[in-house]
């Protein structure tokens, strides 16, 4: 399965590698850095890089190349999907996932690549078990480390392993028992020039952080569970229970994990909750272009539209900007083109809108790309897909735990065609 | 003196103590100390000259900080080989981190410095017998990663060793260091294929997916080990880990294809108009049957397709892909549709996964666009999209494409031909080209769009356009002579040389369809002919002869012209061609022969290039897999193999161990059950056969779609005999989900029962027990349907709770049956229901007599004692309100009158459901009511059982894995005896005990009073008073708190 991983880091140094099998020279990486070197975006490196002796399947998170080197045929995904493991659990036990952190911790991350993975199979990637195996690194522990030499590998031997609910951490203990689930919507959109929806879709997840001393035992269930007709869980929730009752019923891990993801479909009705109206003019010969779009709530049921964000990448004829945005602030950058207005909150009575002239290079013709807008936005206390939880019981504990819910809503991918 | 021994011994005893010893040390000064010290905190200033001496430092924070910077040094690729002595001395340290980290180390060098490793391997084999599961485990698995031929013969005892481990997850350990020592000797392969063969039989979620791993790497061609384990591990595959899933799915995968015919055949290969044809109509056409009489799929083809269903809902995108490539291969063509909403949710992940789940859906596309043409919007481009995503979109978009959405489809390639990105647009061109002779309504259309594409400014895409239109005039060269004249006239603004080769064959191609431009293009090429490209040279030679040949007056000096340059240039081919053509053409006196035909060979009608997908022949390799991903073939890469055309022995599956058919037979019926839920399985059958078999019973098949699942049907039977029977006998080991599945299908249940087989007498064991035949079928039935009736409120909520963890798990179920027996112990403890204070002079206790509950067999039975400490009678004392969500209670009869200072005792019967929540209700007499609740303990659920210490160990068998509950403690001293144990365990559940064998193993059985479920109980007396205690229940909640209680009383004095 998988050989050996390299880290790395964006002016292509290896700065980490971690063999489980015999040591594969590192020198394989050079048909890695060949590839990188003829892509011209650093996300356009393709993900299996055929070479003589190995394949090479990587990925690229916190502009960071995890590169696994492969020795035969293992399905890729298998790969994939494992070394995105390896970053959340960074992420998860540092905080962030930044070549400096990793170097800081290196002996950590040696501990952590060393239990996630048996002569290259997956062993144990369950955040809950690796915690109980190598403690995660916080600054008050390092001080005790260092005075009293003591470590930050548990003494105890993980039982988790072999527990009948691997995922769940055994003795935890809280004084205050708190579960908290945020159900977060992530809307796609593509949005053409007259304003009609082309896709619109919603990416829904349920993320919980449970902090329930012993082994609670919980059901969730929804007002509308008819929604989620295209979900995918955590291995905790009881699948047929689900199927018959459509109740989610589960045992939870300990801390933080995402319950299930869900995904509304296009084919359903998706309402569109903020509209662009926009006049982008480019005068064939003159050196001035008109530029003037105005943002407005729509469908939000009631809820403010908070933290907007416009950005677009305007065409390359274009020199300069000269905008005034009625709220909020707006850059341009002339090198990249890149233009990015921050709105802020969206008030329905007085519409945001951003007006002005581009001054664009003399001479140059009238410019046939197509620019695109996308919107960063929030919606605070509601979920797009209408989704409600309907109430979270728990058994198998006798304390009354807190249990908290909250809704939110983003902008995934959205975008909106200009014409010209 | 006293206090060093103590500290002496603590620190031999235990690991655990270490670090406070450590930290003693730490505090007596030694003058290397501070130095060392100092190294901590400046690690990168340092040279490593130190890390020696450190090493061998006797302490262990020392040699702990040394490990760490070699980790870093190890990490960042830098050799750290010779401090390999220095650093192989620690490995016995009791330090746990040190402990790994050496681990790390000698993993990483053994293999150069063989001789100094061997020091290490006593170590170790002295771990492997350690009393710890876990330090066995990581013992096995350093010494296996140790790669030094000289240890084969170690490595081979333990695994061997190892894999008749009692924990499974030595077990796993022991199948992983399989695949290591394969890969260090592979002599070893057939001793290896014998533990493999040994490891596939068990029956533990954690060994299995390593296992067959295993059997992966090692011998993949022996198919004949998987038989026997083949349907275990269709059940078993819901509770493998997820990566162990994945190799499962794969193996099944290739297993299918030796072992099923092909349930394609009626469907016809690959046709795709009666493919989408299929698709669309209705689901029912499942139902009709028409294609299932001349094709019978085998049930066990059937079972596999069914246990992995559910995986597509995995969060693990490995797994889902696993499934969808499962279905494409095995599943018959109408059913493969349930992967693709999957696979198109899997698009919003990361870039990667996107990447490799779009190559798949790219090949299937091309097969079958019914699947994800409803999908259509989930390909379109965003301009965010990596280069290498936007391709795989654009080509399933063109894949996707028919007369239908052709205009839309259309429509947002327009946009795509505008992106910034020029690459992409170009590839969009070439997409517009494929659909234009794809479908011909649209080709003049396209065709018109792409001459529009000629005036633009980008280059690239004008000549990517030059090129698409050529390959499409090709098709109907007739109409179009004014495109070609079009393109002639922009040949001087185009500089790309495939463009403008491309301009110069269609000019040659059609020079009679334009007369009057091709000489002049000629006489332009002359001139700068010494300047082109490679391919625009070969290309314009090209034309020079054919106009030679249509047009030999206008353009022959031209010609003898540029065949002249042609002669000279420094390109061989060219050189070549020329030569050639001049023999071809100019007539002289040794070329006669051929001279003749070099009209009709230069032009002959040429067929036009069919455009298609990279993706055509993709599906040559397994979907999902690596080689399917680069398009060749991978080392490692096993064949899937066509269907046989007749299907080898079916038997061979069977498992006949102890109980040949029923073993098997009922877990096939109730696992299908379990695993898939009711409605996927609606969508299988629709509503036909699935109601319709349960109500027909005991296997008369239903002519139709049961062929298919005649097994089923008659297992269904089968388990339907035994759950009558056991229902009936009350000691049952039926269990919850049965009990579920009873309730929700009472109707049929009672044809059942009326059914009953003879054989059902036989089982009964005891003649009580027959005594209350009837009494256990009604209180069934009134249970179920309470059940039923309360669905709503929470009690059956956590009922269900219960039991649905553990539905999944259900194993297979034999007929031995244990006998309840009587209680081996009655506790003594009554528990305060009703003080005197606040019931106004009535106080009530109540005690659990443990004495099975007569009104019905699932109640618990509760004593309460009642006391009147008023000085006058109390009348009329009774149960009143149970609350909303009572559980189910037989109340006592109300007692008229209780004299002061009198006391009467009445029981009760109590249905908990298996669970620990109380039992509210109100205790109420003439004048007053209160309110009280009864709180069983865990243990007071059970009834005690009685059987053979053969039987516990098949029901401890049957329950593994999720089902198994274990801790060790450390017992106190009074309790390592067998009398004090059985006392202990008794006061806590009523169990009963079961006649052990060995002296330090004492074993426990019980039922729920519920459900019946198995309470399986092993205490494991280790040696220095530590004990592992092992629960065994399909009970998965009241498993872990029986285990709470049970560590409480064995630790307490």
């Amino acid at each position: 399965m998988i050989h050996s991983l390299f880290l790395v880091n964006s002016s292509g140094d290896i700065f980490l590698e971690k063999h489980w099998k015999s040591v594969v020279s590192r020198s394989v990486c050079d048909y890695f850095f060949e590839a990188q070197e003829r892509a011209s975006e650093p996300e356009n490196v393709p993900p299996v890089i055929p070479t003589p002796h190995h394949y090479l399947i990587s990925v690229l998170r916190h502009r960071i190349y995890f590169v696994a080197v492969i020795q035969s045929e293992v399905p890729p995904l298998f790969v994939i999907e494992f070394l995105h493991r390896v970053v959340d659990t960074f992420q998860d036990y540092f905080g962030v996932c930044t070549e400096a952190a990793i170097k800081d911790n290196v002996v950590v991350v040696y501990e952590l690549l060393e239990e996630m993975l048996d002569n290259g199979f997956p062993l144990a990637t369950e955040s809950n078990i690796l915690k109980e195996l190598i403690k995660p690194p916080t600054i008050l522990r390092t001080v005790v480390n260092t005075i009293t030499g003591s470590t930050n590998v548990g003494e105890q031997l993980p039982t988790g392993q072999l527990s009948v609910v691997p995922w769940r951490r055994t003795g935890v203990k809280y004084t205050n028992n708190e579960a908290y689930f945020d159900v977060v919507e992530e809307i796609d959109a593509i949005i053409d020039k007259s304003g009609s929806t082309i896709t619109a879709e919603i990416q829904g997840v349920i993320d919980a952080c449970v902090k329930l001393t012993g082994m609670p035992d919980l059901t969730l269930s929804f007002m509308n569970p008819r929604l989620l007709d295209d979900v995918s869980f955590h291995p905790c929730v009881r699948f047929k229970r689900w199927e018959a009752e459509r109740i989610l019923s589960f045992i939870p891990p300990d801390g933080n994990f995402r319950l299930l993801s869900y995904h509304v479909s296009s084919q359903n009705l998706v309402a569109i909750p903020v509209y662009v109206k926009h006049n982008i003019t480019f005068r064939e010969g003159s050196s001035q272009g008109r530029f003037e779009l105005t943002l407005g709530p729509k469908q939000t049921m009631g809820k403010g539209v908070e933290a907007v964000l416009v950005s677009s990448q305007l065409p390359r004829g274009v020199l300069n900007t000269n905008l005034n945005p009625t709220q909020g602030t707006y850059t341009f950058d002339p090198v990249t083109k890149l233009l990015s207005w921050d709105v802020g909150k969206i008030n329905p009575q007085k519409l945001p809108s951003l007006k002005g002239s581009m001054s664009l290079q003399a001479g140059a013709s009238k410019p046939d790309e197509n620019p695109t807008i996308n919107i960063q936005f929030k919606i605070q206390q509601s979920a797009l897909s209408g989704l409600k939880v309907n109430r979270l019981d728990m058994y198998g504990e006798k304390y009354k735990p807190f249990k908290g819910i909250k809704y939110m809503t983003k902008a995934g991918k959205f975008q909106a065609l200009l014409s010209n | 003196m006293l206090s060093m021994s103590t500290n002496n011994l603590s620190y031999n005893d235990q690991g655990g103590s270490d670090s406070a010893v450590e930290v003693g040390q730490e505090t007596t000064p030694t003058s290397s100390n501070a130095g060392a010290g100092f190294g901590l905190f400046s690690t990168n200033f340092k040279k490593n000259d130190d890390l020696k001496e450190m090493l061998e430092s006797n302490k262990d924070s020392l040699k702990l900080d040394a490990m760490k910077r070699i980790i870093a040094l190890i990490a960042t690729g830098k050799n750290a080989s010779e401090l390999f002595p220095a650093v192989v001395k620690n490995v016995a340290s009791k330090n746990i981190e040190l402990k790994k980290l050496v681990y790390v180390y000698l993993v990483r060098y053994a293999e150069e410095q063989q001789d100094l490793a061997l020091l290490s391997i006593s170590t170790f084999q002295r771990a492997l017998k350690d009393p710890n599961q876990l330090i066995r485990a990581s013992a096995l698995r350093v010494l296996s990663s140790i790669r030094v031929p000289i240890i084969v013969p170690i490595m081979m005892l333990a695994i061997k060793e190892a894999a008749s481990d009692m924990s499974p997850y030595v077990r796993k350990t022991s199948a992983h260091a399989i695949q290591k020592l394969y890969s260090l000797d592979p002599d070893q392969k057939e001793h290896l294929i014998e533990v493999i063969d040994k490891l596939l039989k068990d029956k533990s979620t954690l060994v299995a997916g390593s296992v067959v791993m295993a059997f992966e790497e090692v011998c993949p061609d022996r198919i004949d080990l998987i038989h026997k384990n083949y349907r275990k591990l269709c059940n078993l595959l819901v509770d493998v880990e997820e990566w162990g899933q994945v190799v499962i799915i794969t193996m099944l995968t290739r297993y299918a294809r030796t072992q099923f015919t092909s349930p394609w055949k009626e469907d016809g290969l690959f046709d795709e108009n009666s493919e989408t044809a299929f698709y669309e109509s209705d689901e029912k056409k499942t139902k009709n049957g028409d294609e299932k009489k001349s094709y019978m799929m085998d049930p066990d083809h059937r079972l596999l397709l069914r246990n992995t269903k559910p995986l597509l809902q995995s969060r693990n995108t490995a797994v889902v892909v696993s499934v969808a490539q499962l279905y494409w291969h095995l599943a018959p063509k109408h059913e493969v549709g349930v992967i693709t909403k999957s696979l198109v949710r899997l698009l919003r992940s990361h870039r990667e996964v996107q990447y490799v789940v779009l190559q798949n859906i790219a090949t299937m596309s091309i097969q079958r666009k019914g699947m994800f043409e409803p999908y259509m919007k989930s390909f379109y481009v965003r301009s965010t999209d990596a280069t290498h995503i936007k391709s795989l979109k654009l080509e399933i978009l063109t894949s996707l494409a028919n007369e239908a959405n052709i205009s839309t489809i259309l429509r947002e390639f327009q946009t795509y031909v505008k992106s910034q990105d020029k690459q992409f647009a170009a590839g969009t061109i070439q997409a517009i080209g494929r659909c234009a002779t794809n479908i011909s309504e649209v080709t003049d259309t396209c065709l018109q769009g792409l001459v529009l594409l000629l005036s633009n400014r980008d280059e690239t895409v004008v000549a990517e356009s030059v090129v698409v239109i050529k390959k499409l005039l090709q098709t109907q060269p007739t109409q179009h002579s004014d495109i070609i004249k079009h393109m002639a006239k922009l040949f001087d603004n185009i500089a790309v040389p495939m463009a403008r080769a491309s301009i110069l064959w269609l000019m040659g191609e059609y020079c009679e369809r334009v007369p009057q431009i091709a000489p002049d293009v000629l006489r332009k090429m002359a001139k700068s002919f010494t300047s082109e490209e490679d391919i625009v040279k070969l290309q314009t030679v090209n034309l020079a002869a054919k106009l030679y040949l249509t047009n030999s007056k206008q353009t022959k000096l031209l010609t003898q012209y540029i065949l002249n340059l042609g002669k000279y240039d420094q390109n061989y081919d060219i050189r070549d061609r020329t030569r050639f053509i001049r023999q071809l053409i100019v007539p002289n006196e040794k070329s006669g022969a051929l001279g003749k035909y070099a009209r009709r060979i230069l032009l002959a009608p040429k067929p036009a290039p069919v455009l298609e997908s990279t993706y055509k022949d993709r599906d040559r390799y397994q979907l999902g897999t690596l080689s399917h991903t680069i398009n060749t073939k991978a080392s490692g890469y096993l064949e899937l193999s066509d269907w046989p055309a007749v299907a080898p022995d079916q038997s061979v599956r069977n498992v006949e161990v102890i109980e040949p058919v029923k073993e098997w037979a009922p877990s096939l019926g109730k696992t299908g059950k379990s695993k898939l839920s009711k409605s996927s399985d609606d969508k299988f059958y629709s509503d036909s056969g699935e109601e319709e078999e349960k109500e027909k019973g005991s296997g008369s098949s239903s002519s139709d779609d049961s062929s298919s699942r005649s097994e089923e049907s008659s297992s269904e039977a089968e388990s339907d005999e035994e759950k009558s029977s056991s229902q009936s006998s009350e000691e049952s080991d039926k269990s919850s989900s049965q009990s579920e599945k009873s309730s929700s299908e009472s109707d049929s249940e009672q044809k059942k029962t009326t059914k009953k087989p003879p054989q059902k007498k036989t089982v009964k064991p005891t003649a009580k027990d027959s005594d209350s035949d009837e009494n256990g079928n009604v209180a069934k039935e009134t249970s179920s349907s309470s059940a039923e009736e309360t669905s709503s409120g929470s009690e059956s909520g956590s009922d269900a709770d219960s039991h649905s963890g553990t539905e999944c798990k259900k194993k297979t179920k034999s007929k031995a049956k244990p006998k309840v027996s009587g209680p081996a112990f009655v506790p003594e403890k009554r528990h305060d229901l009703l003080h005197r204070m606040t019931g106004k002079g009535l106080s009530a206790q109540y005690q659990f007599p443990r004495q099975p509950c007569l009104y019905q067999p699932t109640m618990v039975s509760v004593q309460i004692s009642l006391t009147n400490t008023t000085d006058h009678p109390l009348e009329q004392i009774h149960i009143g309100d149970r609350g909303p969500t009572g559980l189910d209670m037989h109340c006592f009869n109300t007692v008229e009158c209780l004299l002061p200072e009198a006391s009467v005792t009445v029981s009760l019967g109590v249905d908990f459901n298996d669970s620990t929540q109380a039992a509210n209700f109100q205790l109420c007499t003439k004048e007053d009511q209160f309110s009280v609740s009864i709180q069983p303990a865990v243990g007071e659920l059970f009834l005690p059982a009685t059987m053979t210490e053969q039987d516990f160990r098949k029901e401890q068998g049957k329950l593994l894995g999720m089902n198994e509950s274990s801790a060790t403690i450390t017992m106190a001293a009074e309790n390592t005896t067998r009398q004090p144990i059985s006392r202990q365990v008794a006061t806590v559940a009523n169990l009963g005990v079961v006649p052990s064998g060995q002296d330090n193993i004492h074993r426990f059985a019980g039922k729920t009073a519920s459900s019946g479920a198995v309470v399986l109980v092993t205490v494991e007396l280790r040696e220095s008073s530590a004990a592992l205690i092992t629960i065994n229940t399909e009970k998965s909640v009241m498993g872990p708190m029986l285990l709470r209680d049970l560590k409480r009383a064995l630790t307490r004095a």
